[in-house]
């Protein structure tokens, strides 16, 4: 009964969907406020009724009720409570219940928000979220059904992935999937300036916010993820370039480009046409991360499953696409507006310069992504690209954006008077340039890890020169030190979030520089009470123990840790689920500001004798979580809403 | 200002992607080709299960069915167990060797397997993974037809029939033996 | 096994893995656990979906890092062992398509995109700095963005 009622929800709710959809638009065009307030109740009915299907299949997951499929396959009777409810987005058809909740929340934060303030833009925008919303319905109801049921009911499930379960599941698909759904959001936007041909400048303001909201949860994903993989996966990584990674990361890559570029335009009133581009690009971008995830196309860790899935997505992407861009070329006229700049060396330029290296990269990940599509076909020969590639690639690509960072909120508006440049950037480059010199000196030979050092330091500079700057110029008017910082963050919250998601970049930078430069490891067979030594440190392996686990078997390593003095113990395991062929590598680790010591246990005698483990000191690894706090926590003061000024 | 007609070229720019990931599905990309189908099968000597050397040199002028496979490969190796005795028992007359490679495997387990299906063709363990290696496989269980002069003439992933089996074994002994 | 020693069930019977224990012939050639992780990480991890050889957990993965030393031990230069693996596996197990013949697409494809990002940009802001002086008056702005406008320049100094 109960799934029967989930999937009645899914039907009606896929009607309400459409119906206001097409009443938002025909509203629009004959002027009938009715037709637009049944759109907006049609909205909030999908709303209510995708909670439902939610809860319902929720339900469904805490009561084991194994006739649905759903459940059957991603639950047993062994598995914990918590990862009852984390099971229910575990997989294929629970994570689309999800990212379609989300939409249906973000279209009535955007009905609450945006129906006085955005009249003309706001019935097209609603058909739009609308239309996306009824798109994920369709799914739900035809193409992944949660509800399907299975007969005859099996006595227990299969379980849920081993390696979902973790608390990072919670967090890190309802981050990205947030990030991914709020980027609908200035998509239906655009749409709607596109529609209306009112593509001046309404849009991009109410459009920003949400852009870095979405951009937020984007990031705070992204983070999760490699932190999941760094913690879970058990290889020592943080980001492998898997193509479902680079799928997330695209989008990321265009959002960040609109999110400069748009400053432009707000200034400039230049480049309606490439926002409007980006914005269309980056949505285009977010839906062909789901179709690689759920397709099946390419190979990839997240391989969610086959079936028709694929093509309603690629229907989808296909029709988006091909709406978009041609609106965008019907509008063309309208959106070509003649550009002017003051001089060449400006931050207009540093900014455009930014796009391009952004785009540039995004570019890069998605031809990488698609490449072993594309030799296939035209060449019939299977080729891989991963790791190796996208590091070398992009490398350059950063340190070029890194490098921008550091030019661009410093260098001035319309013309940079040599005096300019020099007032700014004298002392930032000498900085650098001590910088590099220190790390050489330092010991440090790897050219990379020297520029990339070098170029931290100098954007750092840059920051540090800027606010002190700020702050001395409001102290001067007689504020104390500490409430001037403070104000200036409050006040120009949005520039100073800019920078504080610099400085997390930056700190992220050195993370990972520093992990992929120093980062060392051995893998060593030990008997009981030897030690392998790196770094160091110490690994003495103890004693092995075999235990059973509510849903799982787990043999732990024992291993003490010292670097002289005794450090900790710490316990690596396999375990082994019915459900799973191949064991399921449990890491222990201990973080450290300098260094991680991340212990993976392999083969081990039966007898608990001996055992073969992988050592690995990471270096800097913790600099990459902090940075990425770091980076949420100013994207967290960018949004907040901007301060009237007083007086 | 000109009409600019190639402007309605962007939104066509999207077709070939498109295109190109429409023809993502038609092809699978956990199938890869294995560039040895056509050449000389690798040779290896390992030790069977009962102690006898076990290797491909002795085996000339014979058609081989060199199957790898595992006890913890679950359900396909189970299901093709059967198939692979069979096989053995009605093409040892005509010159057919049937050889198993056990992969990444304990012995003990590997023998109730063996037990269990009542295999009686020779089969051997691979404690190393170089066989496994040579011959480029992926998992289990894979299998590779071999000629009568040695070469590897077609690949099989995952479980087999007596379908499959039969259409390789039969094309293979009707080719004259050199 | 010492602690809470409990039955083995039958399935983790079969998943163990054996071979820990395992004699090595004296190497010809002393090789760096560095040297084999370079060449590793430039493999796929067989079994994995898209792990490096040198980086995956798995029993498939710890066997050819073994068959990588081994190789490398008995005097095969990197390039030799690479192409031991691409012999046997095909181009595929390479984790970075080689730099020849239509790979080269792939890593010309950022060259290419950088270069024309520039090429487009450079056009463009040399066409707008020759535009008359903006100062933006040429478009109507209304007031309340030029009041935002205002504002913002000001905390720009």
């Amino acid at each position: 009964m109960i799934p029967e009622l989930g999937y009645g929800a899914a039907i009606v709710a896929l009607g309400l969907a459409l119906w206001g959809a097409v009443a938002a638009a025909l509203g629009e065009r004959t002027g009938r406020p009715a037709l637009l307030l049944s759109a907006q109740h049609a909205a909030v009915g999908v709303f209510v009724l995708v909670t439902a299907c939610f809860a319902l299949l929720t339900y469904a997951f805490l009561t084991f009720d194994f006739s649905v499929r759903y459940v059957a396959t991603n639950t047993n009777l062994g598995t914990p409570f918590y990862y009852r409810i984390t099971g229910v987005w575990g997989a294929l058809e629970g994570s689309i219940i999800l990212w379609t909740w989300m939409l249906a929340l973000y279209t009535l934060i955007v009905i609450l928000r945006h129906r006085e303030s955005a009249r003309e833009l706001y019935p097209w925008v609603l058909t739009v979220m609308l239309g996306v919303l009824a798109f994920f319905l369709l799914v739900i109801t035809v193409a992944a059904p949660p509800f399907a049921r299975l007969s005859p009911v099996p006595a227990d499930g299969r379980g849920l992935n081993p390696l979902l379960e973790d608390t990072g599941m919670i967090t890190h698909p309802v981050a990205l999937y947030l990030g991914f759904t709020g980027l609908t959001v200035p998509f239906a936007f655009a749409m709607a300036a596109l529609c209306t041909g009112r593509v001046g400048d309404a849009w991009i303001t109410m459009t920003r916010r949400w852009t870095i909201v979405a951009w937020y949860f984007l990031s705070l994903g992204l983070l999760i993820g490699g932190w999941w993989s760094y913690h879970v996966l058990g290889w020592g990584g943080y980001w492998a370039w898997d193509p479902v990674e680079n799928a997330a990361f695209m989008p990321w890559l265009t959002a960040t480009a609109f999110l400069h570029s748009v400053m432009i335009q707000e200034r400039r009133r230049m480049l309606k046409l490439w926002n409007l581009a980006l914005v269309i690009l980056t949505f285009g971008l977010t839906l062909f991360g789901t179709f690689l995830t759920r397709s099946g196309v390419i190979a990839s860790v997240h391989a969610f499953t086959q079936g028709t899935i694929g093509a309603f997505f690629l229907s989808f992407l296909a029709l988006v696409m091909l709406s978009a861009l041609g609106l965008l070329a019907w509008r063309w006229e309208a959106l070509s507006a003649q550009g002017a700049l003051d001089s060449v060396v400006s931050r207009e330029s540093v900014f455009l310069l930014n796009n391009v290296m952004l785009v540039a990269a995004a570019f890069t990940v998605f031809f990488g992504t698609v490449f072993p599509l594309l030799s296939e076909a035209l060449r019939g020969v299977k080729v891989s690209v991963g790791a190796p590639f996208f590091n070398q690639v992009n490398v350059p690509l950063f340190l070029g954006l890194i490098f921008l960072m550091g030019v661009g909120p410093l260098i001035a508006w319309r013309r940079a008077t040599v005096d300019n440049l020099r007032r700014n950037f004298l002392g930032p480059v000498l900085t650098g340039v001590a910088a590099a010199t220190f790390f050489f000196a330092l010991g440090v030979r790897s050219a990379l890890a020297v520029l990339t050092l070098a170029l931290t330091v100098f954007v750092a500079a840059t920051i540090a020169l800027d606010f002190a700057r700020a702050t001395r110029a409001r102290a001067r008017l007689g504020e104390p030190l500490l409430p001037a910082m403070g104000g200036l963050l409050r006040r120009h919250n949005r520039r100073y979030g800019g920078f504080v998601v610099h400085l997390g970049i930056l700190i992220i930078a050195v993370g990972v520089t520093g992990s992929q430069a120093w980062s060392v490891q051995t893998e060593t067979t030990l008997d009981r009470g030897q030690s392998a030594a790196l770094a160091g440190y110490r690994v003495r392996f103890e004693d092995l123990t075999a235990s059973e686990e509510s849903n799982h078997f787990k043999v732990a390593g024992t291993f003490t840790v010292s670097d002289g003095r005794v450090l900790g113990v710490l316990r690596p395991a396999k375990k082994f689920y019915p459900q799973e062929q191949s064991p399921i590598a449990y890491v222990d680790y201990r973080l450290g500001l300098r260094e991680d010591i991340y212990l993976v246990l392999g083969d081990f005698a039966r007898d608990g004798s001996r055992a073969t483990v992988k050592f690995q000191v990471n270096r800097l690894v913790s600099w990459i979580w902090i940075g990425g706090l770091v980076l949420t926590a100013g994207a967290g003061l960018a949004i907040l809403p901007e301060t009237k000024r007083t007086a | 200002m000109s009409r600019r007609p190639w402007r309605w070229l962007i939104p066509l720019a999207a077709l070939p992607v498109l295109a190109l990931l429409a023809y993502g599905f038609r092809v699978d990309p956990r199938a890869i080709p294995s560039p040895l189908v056509g050449r000389p099968a690798p040779g290896f000597t390992l030790t069977a299960f009962d102690g006898t050397p076990l290797g491909l040199e002795a085996q000339r002028g014979r058609v081989v069915v060199l199957n790898f496979w595992a006890s913890w490969c679950y359900p396909a190796c189970y299901e093709e167990a059967p198939v692979l005795e069979r096989s053995w028992r009605a093409y040892r007359d005509r010159g057919v060797l049937v050889v198993g490679v056990d992969i990444q495997d304990t012995v003990e387990a590997a023998r109730k397997f063996m037990r269990d299906f009542g295999l009686s063709f020779p089969n051997a363990p691979d404690p190393t993974g170089k066989v496994s290696v040579d011959y480029g496989t992926y998992g289990v269980p894979e299998t590779f037809f071999l000629d009568r002069r040695g070469r590897i003439r077609a690949k099989h992933v995952g479980a087999l029939t007596d379908e499959v089996v039969r259409t390789h074994v039969e094309r293979l002994l009707a080719e004259p033996a050199s | 096994m010492t602690g809470r020693r409990t039955r083995l069930t039958a399935l983790v019977l079969a998943a163990l893995l054996a071979g820990a224990a395992r004699g090595a012939p004296a190497p010809a050639r002393v090789v760096s656990e560095s040297e084999v992780h370079e060449v590793a990480g430039g493999l796929r991890c067989v079994v994995c979906q898209n792990l490096s050889v040198a980086d995956s957990p798995s029993e498939m993965a710890r066997q050819m890092r073994a068959i990588v030393r081994e190789r490398l031990e008995a005097g095969e230069s990197p390039g030799e062992v690479v192409q031991y693996f691409v012999d046997r596996y095909g181009e595929w197990i390479l984790l970075s398509p080689r730099r020849s013949g239509f790979n080269l697409l792939v890593w010309a494809a950022p060259l290419v995109a950088v270069a024309v990002g520039l090429a487009i940009v450079s056009v463009l802001v040399r066409r707008w700095a020759r535009a008359p002086a903006s100062s933006g008056t040429a478009l109507p702005v209304d007031p309340a963005m030029r009041e935002r406008i205002r504002r913002e320049t000001e905390a720009e100094r």
